[in-house]
C-alpha cells in the first residue's frame, strides 16, 4: 500500500460524516474567539514592548536640580555638582542640560521672559549610572546633597516606574486573557466535537461495526474540524489584520513619546502570525481529545 | 477451527425488567450455513448483535474465533469486526456515500490500496447488478437496491462469518432467491453464513443448512417447517358483508 493511495483512501471515508450542519457556526465562533485574541496579543506585544523600552529609558538615569534662584550661586552650585559627579566611580556620564535648551522648553508654559534669566530656572545635569542599582543612586544623591544643598536628584525610575508597572500589568493582563480565550476555544470546540459525534452515531456506529478503530474515526473528525477552524482562523486573521493596521497607522500619527514605545517588533508579527495555526492544531487536538474520550464508552 | 462460535448460558437484558435473550446455548462451526428464525421480537436481531460484537452480554460466555468475546478489549474489537460481515436489518448505509464508497467502505477502513478497491467494488457492483447506479446515493435506490448495496458492503471484503438480519426482508421473491443464492456461493467458498429470516420455503433451499429457533429469548428446538398457510380469508367476507 502505497502512502498517497492511504491518503486518498481515508479522504474518501472522512466524507462519511461530510453533512455537518452546524458546522459554519464552528467556524464562526473560531473567527471571533481568533479576532478577539490577536487584538488582545498585539495589544499585549505591543505593551511588553513599550514597558521594555521605557525601562531601558529608565535603568540608571538620574536627573539631578540645583534649584536656587540667583543665576550666579546656581551656576557655581552646578559647577560644583557636576565635579562631585564626575568624581563618582558609579557615574558612566554626566551632562549639563545648557540653559538655552531649558529655557526653550519652558517657553510654551512661561512665555519669551523665561528667556530673560530674571525668572529663577534650575540648573539640570542628565546622569547616566554604570549601573541601574539601587545602592548607586544612594551613594550618587549622598554625594550630590554633600556638594550642595540646593541640588536635587530625580530617578527616572522612580517617577516613570508606576507607569512601568501599569504596562506590565497590562501585558501580563493581556497574557492570562488570551489563555482564557484558548481554554473558551477548546471547551467550544469539544462541545461541537461532542455534538458532532452524537449527531453521527449512527454512523459511528456503522464505520465501527466494519472494523474501524477510534483513532480511524477520530481522524475523521479532525478533518472536519481542521476545516471549519481553518476557514474561521482565515476570516479571523484578516479581520484582525485590518484592525491592527488601522490602530497602528493611528498611533503612529500620534508622534506621542510614551505612544512612541507601542510598536510590534519582528518576533512579535511571527507570534501573531503562529496564533492562527496555534488555534486550528488547539482545535483539532480538542476534537480529538473529546472524541476519543467519547467513543471509550461506546462498544 | 471447527467452533467459530460458541455461546455458553448466555442472558441479554436491556435495562431493568425481562431477559430478551435467556440461557441461550450453541456452537457454530466454520464453514456452515446457519437460519435463524423465531418470531418478530423473539431476539433474533438481540442475538445476532452479540454476535457481531456490537453489544456486550449480560452473562453468559461467547467464544469467538476461537478467543473470549465478553472480556475481549476495546482496542481488539476492530480486528474481530473485520473478519465479520453484517447485514444490518435496516441496512445502515451511510447517507452521504454513493453506493459506490458504501460497498468500499471497509477496504478503506483495512486501508487497502485504492486500485484495488476499485476493482473489487467494480467486480461487486456487477454481482449485485448495480454497475449502472455506482454513483447513486442511496436514498435515491429502491429498498431492494439498498439492501444488495449492503449485502455487497458486509461481503466484500471476505470475512470469515457473515451475519445477516432478515436480509430478504425487502426484496420481492425472485431477488430474494437470487441473494440467497448469493450467500450460498459465498458459503460454498468457505464462509460460515448466519442468516435470521422469516422465509420458511428459502430454508429449503439450503441442502445441509442448520436451524437455529428462537421463542421469546430462549433456544427451542425448531418445529418442521410448515406447509404453505392457505391465505386467510377477507375480512370481509369474514364479517358477512
Ligand atoms: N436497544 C434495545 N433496548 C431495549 N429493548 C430492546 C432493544 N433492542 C431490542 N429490544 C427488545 O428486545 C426484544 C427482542 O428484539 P429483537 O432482538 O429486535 O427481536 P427480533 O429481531 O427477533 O424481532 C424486543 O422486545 C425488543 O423490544
Ligand atoms: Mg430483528
Amino acid at each position: 500500500m502505497t502512502r498517497g493511495s492511504k491518503r486518498k483512501g481515508g479522504g474518501a471515508e472522512a466524507r462519511a460524516l461530510d453533512d455537518v450542519g452546524g458546522a459554519h457556526v464552528m467556524s464562526w465562533v473560531i473567527a471571533i474567539m481568533l479576532f478577539l485574541t490577536l487584538l488582545t496579543a498585539a495589544a499585549g506585544l505591543a505593551t511588553a514592548q513599550a514597558a521594555g523600552a521605557l525601562d531601558r529609558q529608565m535603568a540608571g538615569r538620574l536627573t539631578v536640580q540645583i534649584v536656587e534662584g540667583e543665576a550666579q550661586r546656581r551656576d557655581a552650585a552646578a559647577t560644583r555638582v557636576l565635579a562631585v559627579l564626575r568624581g563618582q566611580s558609579d557615574v558612566a556620564r554626566a551632562t549639563p542640560v545648557p540653559q538655552a535648551d531649558l529655557a526653550r522648553m519652558l517657553q510654551p508654559w512661561l512665555g519669551n521672559d523665561a528667556a530673560a534669566a530674571e525668572l529663577p530656572v534650575p540648573a539640570l545635569i542628565d546622569v547616566d549610572l554604570d549601573s541601574d542599582g539601587g545602592d548607586a543612586v544612594r551613594r550618587v544623591t549622598a554625594a550630590v546633597t554633600q556638594a550642595s544643598a540646593a541640588a536635587r536628584v530625580d530617578s527616572h525610575a522612580t517617577w516613570l516606574g508606576p507607569v512601568g508597572r501599569l504596562l506590565d500589568t497590562a501585558a501580563w493582563l493581556a497574557g492570562g486573557i488570551i489563555l482564557l480565550m484558548l481554554g473558551a476555544t477548546a471547551a467550544v470546540v469539544m462541545l461541537a466535537a461532542r455534538a458532532g459525534l452524537e449527531a453521527h452515531r449512527g454512523t459511528i456506529e456503522v464505520i465501527h461495526m466494519l472494523g474501524a478503530t477510534d483513532r480511524q474515526v477520530a481522524r475523521l473528525f479532525q478533518r472536519r474540524i481542521a476545516l471549519d477552524a481553518g476557514i474561521g482562523a482565515g476570516v479571523g486573521s484578516v479581520m484582525a489584520a485590518v484592525a491592527i493596521w488601522i490602530v497602528a497607522r493611528q498611533v503612529g500619527a500620534l508622534e506621542s513619546q510614551l505612544l512612541g514605545g507601542l510598536t510590534l517588533g519582528a518576533r512579535d508579527l511571527a507570534m501573531l502570525v503562529a496564533l492562527p495555526l496555534g488555534f486550528v492544531a488547539l482545535a483539532v487536538l480538542a476534537a480529538r481529545l473529546a472524541v476519543l474520550a467519547q467513543m471509550r464508552r461506546m462498544l | 477451527m471447527a467452533n467459530i462460535v460458541q455461546f455458553e448460558n448466555v442472558g441479554l437484558r436491556y435495562g431493568a425488567g425481562e431477559e430478551t435473550l435467556c440461557d441461550v446455548s450453541f456452537t457454530l462451526r466454520s464453514g456452515q450455513f446457519y437460519f435463524l428464525t423465531g418470531a418478530s421480537g423473539a431476539g433474533k436481531t438481540s442475538l445476532l448483535r452479540l454476535l457481531y460484537l456490537a453489544q456486550r452480554p449480560s452473562r453468559g460466555i461467547i467464544r469467538l474465533f476461537g478467543e473470549d468475546a465478553v472480556i475481549l478489549p476495546r482496542d481488539r474489537l476492530p480486528g474481530f469486526r473485520r473478519r465479520i460481515g453484517v447485514v444490518f436489518q435496516d441496512f445502515r448505509l451511510i447517507p452521504h456515500l454513493s453506493a459506490a464508497d458504501n460497498i468500499a467502505l471497509p477496504l478503506r477502513v483495512a486501508g487497502m490500496a485504492e486500485s484495488e478497491i476499485a476493482r473489487a467494488v467494480r467486480e461487486m457492483l456487477a454481482w449485485i447488478g448495480l454497475t449502472e447506479r455506482a454513483g447513486a446515493r442511496p436514498a435515491t435506490l429502491s429498498g431492494g437496491e439498498q439492501q444488495r448495496v449492503a449485502i455487497a458492503r458486509a461481503v466484500i471484503a471476505r470475512p470469515e462469518m457473515l451475519v445477516a438480519d432478515e436480509p430478504t426482508g425487502n426484496v420481492d421473491p425472485v431477488m430474494a432467491e437470487r441473494l440467497l443464492h448469493l450467500f450460498h456461493s459465498l458459503h460454498r467458498l468457505g464462509t460460515t453464513v448466519v442468516m435470521a429470516t422469516h422465509d420458511w420455503h428459502l430454508i429449503d433451499r439450503v441442502p445441509g443448512g442448520h436451524r437455529l429457533h428462537l421463542d421469546r429469548g430462549r433456544l427451542v428446538d425448531p418445529e418442521p417447517v410448515p406447509p404453505m398457510p392457505e391465505p386467510p380469508p377477507s375480512t370481509l367476507v369474514r364479517s358477512g358483508l
